[in-house]
């Protein structure tokens, strides 16, 4: 939740910055503490213009850098898989309907999905068409701008400032399984680093063992948990929890919610009045309302994020689970059709892997070329 | 969400002149419609492109039926190809030879296995099996106490394991303690892992290698995308899977992870999980998710959903008043209130087939959910006699109603209009009561309750 303005800052000045080495867990506090001062968080919107001229120069480094941090845990996603990396457009002389079809195989088995994927080379060709452009490189820059374009949106995202003197409210939210949970354990750290007092609000009292889940990840962040016994009304909860934070002046307050398919009319009822009880109990709360999303989801998230937009106004989005081969292209759909910024993305169970969204290397990932597989699920 | 896949190929054969007989060209051409229906059903890419090839061929040869446009030749030759390929028939579990019979349960974190473990066990019981539940997991944070938790609500005894124990060996003394106490059924819930963790993986492997495992089921998300292959795939080659079972199909997934994961294993999907109650746990039904991949509506759920939440003593009084012209306003708002129960309007419309080209039409109604709860709140608004008799509400009462009720004199005359218009066409269909009845009993599948 701090991250996502440290990139802000960090970039302009100098762009590099913090590709430089992999991130320790240290500098990782020390940045986000000094960040943290002028107590505003928000995401970064790189302007889509000025994006697009650095991205060329970029492009090199952001997808080492990508690689760099996820080192450790994909490169024996790689050696498993017997994969290969190979940058498509590496080696090609020119731009021919080949290079659209294994575009097509690239940006679909990635997840986003026929529509968007159609609708993104129909923009290319026409592109390619009218500049008259034969260079692979051009045609990786103007993909990469269409997509930064659907990722941020025709504005760019609303920032977000921790409310003086009362507690920032985070409502976790999602299907089940998706991990919010544990990105719940990973955000309280984050704040924690920033030293900022955390509360954690055990609003699941439906799954069994869910409150002893969130208790030992309040014991390993050594954070107070707020919960009652299992089955209790998770409004009820949230109104405890709020009159302590706000009595015991927590700084932020992390909700986590049952998970519930979105096509359930009564749980999503249930999760409008635990807002709707948060909203009494502590004015503008929840200030966050982040929805999780599983990288590995396919065109059932964009159902998903509707549903819970509608019921309950997602304003931000974690994506999960990026540390095994799936690209999670399904959140450049979510973006695209809801307009809703991606603040974090989770790369692993360890506390620490919990990093912010970067929408350069995040596109530069999805053209990983991964055509030795192709074959290979080939009946 | 998507558009129905007959809707389309009616379409592609409508665009030819001379209304479409099967060629080579036209084909083409609806291969592409079905091939994108696929796609957006989370098949995977290589999957639908080897399968749509397939059809086309099948297509190419087959004989042109009267009875049936181009069109819908291809969906039958498309659904039976895809029910062919997820398999006729459901393959039950294998438990038989020396016993204690062992399951494992495995596959990624979040994908469901706990709570699948806790069905089959309850299931197995039921059978009259003695089923043994074994955590091993130790690695997320209260996944054994939730298997304990789930084990007491089922009934079902708990291998008790602790998180400083090795996961190969809890199996182990899990298996002596079964034999000891006459469990005759081990079901396995492992620790979600990424077919990438070397480690993890090889952890499974020591598993099978200690214990002799009669059924190896690998648990996915029935909501996952494009990777569901790579991941199955990587289990199998590791495990070698005997069966999958698909999690979260309540929901309104496509459920195209199903079909690649049967092509690229090549193994059976035995179950599927329906919904969060224990009970929750069906045996898989081929044709259903063939045809909810097709985008061809899915009449059978939106029926079962219909059961669930329709009281069967008030549909029958319903039908009783609508056969003798009875049908009041109150009756109207009971109607209201029931579909509301089923879910959002649009959810609903969507499981429809043919709905989407109705959605089409320039000036199609959309569905509204505050009409319906205007509607309500002037229904609300009446006195209970104006409710019983609609005919006395005049001016001034519908001044008062609108009032009453927070909108205007012109909405509550529509909900009067529409009324009036319901039951004039009630009035025609009177003598065939069997439309409106609907007398057939069907089970209520337990996943639709919560």
């Amino acid at each position: 939740m701090l991250g996502w303005f440290r990139q802000k800052r960090a970039k302009p000045s100098s762009p590099e910055a913090p590709e430089q080495a992999p991130e320790t867990p240290a500098a990782d506090a020390e940045r986000a503490n000094e960040d943290n001062d002028d107590g505003r968080v928000g995401q970064s919107p790189p302007s889509t213009k000025g994006h697009n001229r650095q991205t060329k120069q970029e492009s090199a480094p952001a997808a080492q850098s990508f690689f760099g941090r996820l080192a450790t845990r994909l490169s024996r996603t790689r050696e498993a898989l017997g994969r290969r990396i190979d940058d498509l457009f590496h080696g090609r002389k020119e731009i021919d309907a080949d290079l659209f079809d294994e575009l097509e195989e690239i940006l679909i088995t990635a997840d986003l999905g026929i529509g968007t994927t159609t609708d993104l080379l129909e923009h290319a060709r026409s592109c390619v068409k009218r500049d008259k452009l034969s260079d692979p490189q051009a045609l990786k820059a103007l993909l990469k701008e269409e997509l930064i374009h659907y990722l941020n949106g025709p504005r760019p995202h609303e920032e977000l400032t921790l409310p003086e003197g009362s507690p920032f409210v985070v409502m976790v939210v999602g299907v089940n399984g998706v991990g919010k949970t544990t990105t719940i354990g990973k955000i309280a750290k984050k704040f924690q680093q920033s030293s900022r007092s955390v509360l954690l609000v055990a609003a699941d009292t439906f799954r069994a063992a869910a409150v002893s889940q969130l208790r030992i990840w309040g014991e390993r962040n050594k954070v107070r948990v707020i919960a009652q016994q299992e089955g209790a009304d998770p409004s009820s909860v949230v109104f405890d929890a709020l009159t302590v934070a706000k009595k015991e002046h927590y700084d932020v307050v992390l909700v986590d919610t049952a998970g519930r398919l979105h096509t359930k009319v009564n749980l999503m009822e249930e999760l409008k009045k635990t807002k709707r009880v948060m909203a009494k109990q502590l004015d503008g709360a929840p200030h966050e309302i982040l929805l999780v999303i599983d990288a590995t989801t396919g065109q059932n998230g964009i159902s998903q994020a509707k549903l819970f937009h509608e019921a309950v106004g997602v304003t931000g989005i974690a994506l999960t689970k990026l540390d095994g081969t799936a690209r999670g292209g399904i959140v450049v759909n979510i973006a695209r059709e809801l307009h809703l910024p991606i603040r974090f993305i989770g790369v692993g169970e360890q506390i620490d892997d919990l990093r912010d969204f970067d929408p350069d290397e995040f596109i530069e990932a999805l053209f990983v070329d991964h055509n030795t597989n192709g074959g290979r699920s080939k009946p | 969400m998507f558009e129905n896949l007959t809707d389309r190929l009616e379409g592609v054969f409508k665009k030819l002149r001379g209304h479409g007989i099967l060629t080579e060209e036209n084909i083409k051409d609806a291969m592409r419609e079905v091939r994108m229906a696929l796609l957006e059903a989370d098949v995977n890419y290589q999957v639908a492109k080897s399968f749509v090839d397939t059809v086309a061929e099948k297509a190419i040869g087959a004989e042109v039926s009267k009875k049936l446009s181009p069109g819908q030749q291809v969906i039958k030759i498309v659904h039976e190809e895809l029910v062919a390929l997820l398999g006729d028939n459901a393959e039950p579990l294998k438990l038989d030879g020396p016993q204690p019979a062992v399951v494992m349960l495995a596959g990624l974190q979040g994908s469901g296995k706990t709570t699948t473990a806790a069905k089959l066990a309850a299931q197995l019981k039921q059978q009259g099996r003695r089923p043994y539940l074994v955590p091993a997991d130790v690695y997320r944070p209260a996944a054994i106490e939730q298997l304990q938790i789930l084990g007491e609500r089922i009934g079902v005894a708990v291998h008790p394991a602790t998180t400083e124990e090795n996961p190969v060996d809890i199996c182990q003394a899990a298996f002596q303690e079964a034999r000891l106490n006459r469990y005759d059924t081990l079901i396995i819930d492992t620790a979600g892992r990424l077919h990438v963790d070397d480690q993890l993986m090889s952890e499974l492997e020591r598993i099978q290698a200690t214990i002799a495992i009669h059924e190896i089921l690998f648990v996915a998300d029935s909501m996952t995308g494009q990777d569901a292959v790579t991941v199955a795939d990587a289990f199998n080659a590791r495990l070698e899977i005997s069966g999958v079972i698909l999690s979260k199909m309540e929901g309104d997934a496509r459920g195209g992870a199903a079909l690649s994961i049967k092509r690229v294993t090549g193994k059976p999907i035995k179950f599927v999980g329906v919904g969060e109650s224990l009970d929750a746990l069906e045996v898989f039904h081929p044709d259903r998710v063939a045809s909810r991949i097709l985008g061809m509506g899915d009449v059978l759920t939106l029926i079962e959903k219909a059961e669930a939440v329709v009281d069967k003593q008030k549909a029958d009084d319903i039908a009783r008043k609508l056969k003798r012209s009875e049908f009041t306003l109150e009756d109207f708002l009971d109607q209201i209130q029931q579909i509301k129960k089923m879910g959002s309007l649009e959810q609903i419309l969507g499981m429809v087939p043919g709905i989407n080209k109705l959605k089409q039409l320039k000036d199609a109604p959309q569905p509204d959910e505050r009409e319906l709860k205007k509607t309500e709140a002037i229904i609300y608004s009446m006195t209970p006699s104006e409710r019983r008799n609609h005919r006395i509400i005049n001016a001034s009462r519908r001044q008062r109603i609108a009032t009453g009720s927070g909108t205007g004199v012109a909405d509550v005359n529509r909900v009067l209009n529409n009324y009036g218009a319901m039951l004039k066409m009630l009035k025609k269909m009177r003598g065939k009561p069997s439309m409106i009845s609907g007398k057939k009993r069907r089970k209520i599948p337990k996943g639709m309750r919560r």
